[in-house]
């Protein structure tokens, strides 16, 4: 319970502190410690879930679900905290931002990590709500943070979009709640995910997908699911680079947590109707849609930031047709798909950060040669794309072949959809990672201060996973697997 | 069951809700900002009385309670904020009229028809009552989107998505007896807090493009235009 206090805690406390501090470089390396002492709070907190099964209390629930997500997020907190700090200061010394907006950056780093693990860790479905939405309030001044005119227009955009899918989402958790109020007597307990999802078969199949229509389309714009993703590039490429590194790592992963969630209450009410997989069908078509639509948006792209956002849309799609499909084998390749994704991604936007730095500009038209510039970069991005195009031996091609199969075993006519997505997402991302990793160098063009810790690190865990996936942790997914499905996997 | 047999106090809810519903229509059409946000803080107004009522009628006595806050931010301090915002931004003698009037309203109504037909399976074993709030909530909420997409202007979309909230509250408050307390007090802890950066971003806009009409901010669809 202590440790599940700390972790949502400490990064609240943070929050408060960071901004008053008036020395920057202390503030950069406070943020790294808060970060660490989370990771340390969860990784704590694992155990106690592996020892127990559950840590619950009135407002909170850990489950192995939850928990698994919750060492990633803290995780993907404390690299990208280490990137963060010499790179903003880079920023900072550049002029781009000023001290006040340093201040606000790191205050607001720490307050999103905050909602990230309210949203994570809660049992109510009106808290998850109120923390997804908090988490776009504390990023939105960060994506205008530098002030141009393209990163004002990016954040009121973010702001609008999300604030209304978000909306849509608060009304079907008040359906919701109306449907719970017929099964539920008491009132507080009526949000509640364990003792909505105790009494599932019971609640009203006709309020509970009209609910469900409206949570996905609501939980969904923060997923970044086409036609509602209009949000994301713009979000991702205008905002400093560890913001983009956290989002797409991080925000999107939390939001489709949110929708799996709903989906297994919606699940047990429709078990019994004539159409159980409604919801199943819903994300399926979602999640095929955006995952087809940003491979080839992704051939189109000028911005490097941009390119790997619609990346980050593309796999989260994958993740949504696979929670969908449904069945033991699909829900352990998504839940792995997520854990490879977020870890890979984040790595991803690191060295984009770095590669922006050295050409002066995120145009993929002007950054060349980083290979010969800078090797650790280019061979960092080189090695990053190949992992998140999914190529052996990397963590994402198991995950990916995991999806794949489960597909041929239940849907079989979608595999060949989503191999075609794959082979158009492979040559969207090629055609532009060539020239930028090998090409001619401009003149001019130096190495700067890198830090590539955070992605030596997240790439080597992204290999381990791809050769080997260690027993304690498929044992950790399978018993996420068995809670989401309701059947083993290994 | 007629609408006429029903308990006093739920007639009076149901006119209530479609006064709600219609100052969603006079926002909608208002063209200056200064008589929206009059109109908004009315919004505001009858909301805070429907889940007064709900609350008198009803043991859920933190019904009070949300309805005191609802009154004291829906209807006092973010109307305030955004005249005060208004007035430093020198908007108050701004006019916007809407481009097409009769369309925008033939929409509005078709949202209206919408709700009710959306809210059908919600209420086949319900009283006739809470359908009709649950389907006027749904129209505010909706019509209020369409303010967001029709206006251009970074207040007047505002206002739209604040009336969106009180769209949700009021469906909140009518179908369920409201949220559990954290919920409420957590929803409302957010919508301040947007509102805050709202008036922070109003400023960062107009530094930009000099003007609140959004739809000049479109630096970044240029970019992709210039893609194809």
């Amino acid at each position: 319970m202590n440790a599940l206090l700390i972790t949502v805690v400490s990064p609240l406390a943070g929050a408060l502190i960071l901004p008053s501090l008036r020395r920057l470089s202390w503030a950069g390396w406070l943020n790294v410690l808060v970060s660490t002492i989370t990771l340390a709070a969860s990784l704590n907190l694992a155990v106690t879930v592996a020892d127990h099964g559950v840590v619950a209390n009135s407002l909170f629930r850990v489950d192995a679900f939850n928990v698994y997500l919750l060492v990633l997020t803290a995780f993907v907190g404390v690299t990208t905290s280490i990137f963060s700090r010499p790179y903003m200061r880079h920023v900072c010394d550049s002029g781009r931002v000023s001290q006040r907006g340093m201040r606000l950056y790191h205050a607001m780093f720490q307050a999103f990590m905050f909602t990230m693990f309210l949203a994570l860790s809660t049992d109510n479905l009106g808290v998850l709500w109120v923390s997804v939405e908090g988490a776009t309030l504390a990023t939105v001044l960060l994506v205008s943070l530098y002030r141009t005119p393209e990163a004002i227009e990016a954040a009121w955009k973010y702001f609008i979009l999300c604030g209304v899918g978000i909306a849509l989402a608060l009304f079907g958790t008040v359906l919701l709640y109306f449907a719970a109020q017929h099964v539920i007597s008491d009132p507080e307990a009526g949000l509640s995910w364990s003792a909505l999802y105790s009494v599932a078969p019971q609640l009203q199949p006709a309020i509970m997908s009209l609910a469900f229509v409206f949570l996905l389309v609501g939980y969904g714009t923060k997923v970044g699911l086409v036609p509602m993703h209009q949000w994301l590039p713009d979000a991702h490429s205008e905002g400093p680079t560890p913001m983009s590194a956290v989002l797409s790592g991080l925000l999107l992963n939390v939001a489709l947590y949110a929708v799996v969630r709903l989906k297994m209450l919606v699940d047990g009410s429709l078990s019994a109707t004539d159409s159980p997989h409604t919801a199943g069908y819903l994300l399926m078509g979602f999640g095929l849609v955006s995952f087809l639509v940003a491979g080839l948006f992704l051939h189109r792209q000028r911005d490097i930031k941009r390119m790997f956002s619609y990346s980050s849309i593309e796999h989260m799609g994958l993740m949504t047709f696979a929670f969908g499909l449904g069945g033991p084998l699909a829900t352990f390749g998504a839940l792995l798909h997520m854990l490879v994704h977020s870890l890979t991604k984040s790595a991803i936007f690191v060295t984009v950060g770095h590669a922006a730095h050295i050409a002066g500009t995120q145009s993929i038209d002007h950054i060349r040669g980083l290979i010969r510039t800078q090797p650790a970069v280019g061979w960092g991005l080189l090695l990053g794309v190949a992992a998140i195009a999914g190529f052996p031996p990397f963590g994402v091609f198991t995950s990916e072949f995991l999806l794949l199969t489960a597909t041929m075993q239940s849907q079989p006519w979608f595999t060949v959809a989503l191999l075609t997505g794959l082979a158009v997402a492979f040559a969207g991302l090629f055609r532009h990672l060539h020239p930028m990793v090998y090409g001619p160098v401009p003149e001019g063009q130096q190495p700067v201060s890198a830090n590539m810790l955070p992605v030596i690190v997240h790439l080597g865990l992204v290999l381990w996973l791809g050769l080997s996936i260690p027993g304690f942790l498929s044992r950790w997914l399978d018993r996420a697997t068995e809670l989401i499905t309701g059947a083993h996997l290994l | 069951m007629s609408l006429e047999q029903l308990p006093m106090l739920q007639q009076l809810m149901l006119v209530l809700a479609a006064m709600v519903l219609f100052t969603s229509f006079v926002l909608l059409e208002q063209a200056r900002l200064l008589a929206a946000i009059h109109a908004f803080a009315w919004q505001g107004v009858l909301v805070a009385l429907v889940t007064a009522i709900v609350a008198s009628s009803s043991e859920h006595l933190h019904l009070f309670f949300s309805a005191a806050l609802t009154l004291g931010l829906k209807a006092l301090l973010i109307p305030w904020m955004l005249h005060r915002l208004v007035r430093r931004l020198e908007l108050d003698r701004h006019r916007e009229p809407l481009r097409r009037p009769a369309l925008v309203i033939m929409a509005a109504l078709a949202l209206v028809i919408f709700s009710y037909w959306a809210v059908v399976p919600v209420v086949q074993q319900e009283l006739l009552f809470t359908r009709n709030i649950v389907a006027v909530s749904l129209a505010v909420v909706l019509i209020g989107l369409l303010m967001m997409v029709i206006r251009t202007q970074a207040v007047a979309q505002v206002l739209g998505f604040m009336s969106m909230e009180n769209g949700l509250f009021l469906a909140a408050v009518s179908a369920t007896g409201g949220m559990p307390l954290v919920v409420e007090l957590g929803v409302a802890f957010d919508v301040l807090v947007a509102m805050v950066l709202f008036g922070v971003f109003f400023f960062q806009i107009r530094e930009s493009i000099d003007s609140l009409d959004v739809d000049r901010m479109n630096r970044l669809t240029e970019h992709v235009e210039e893609k194809s």
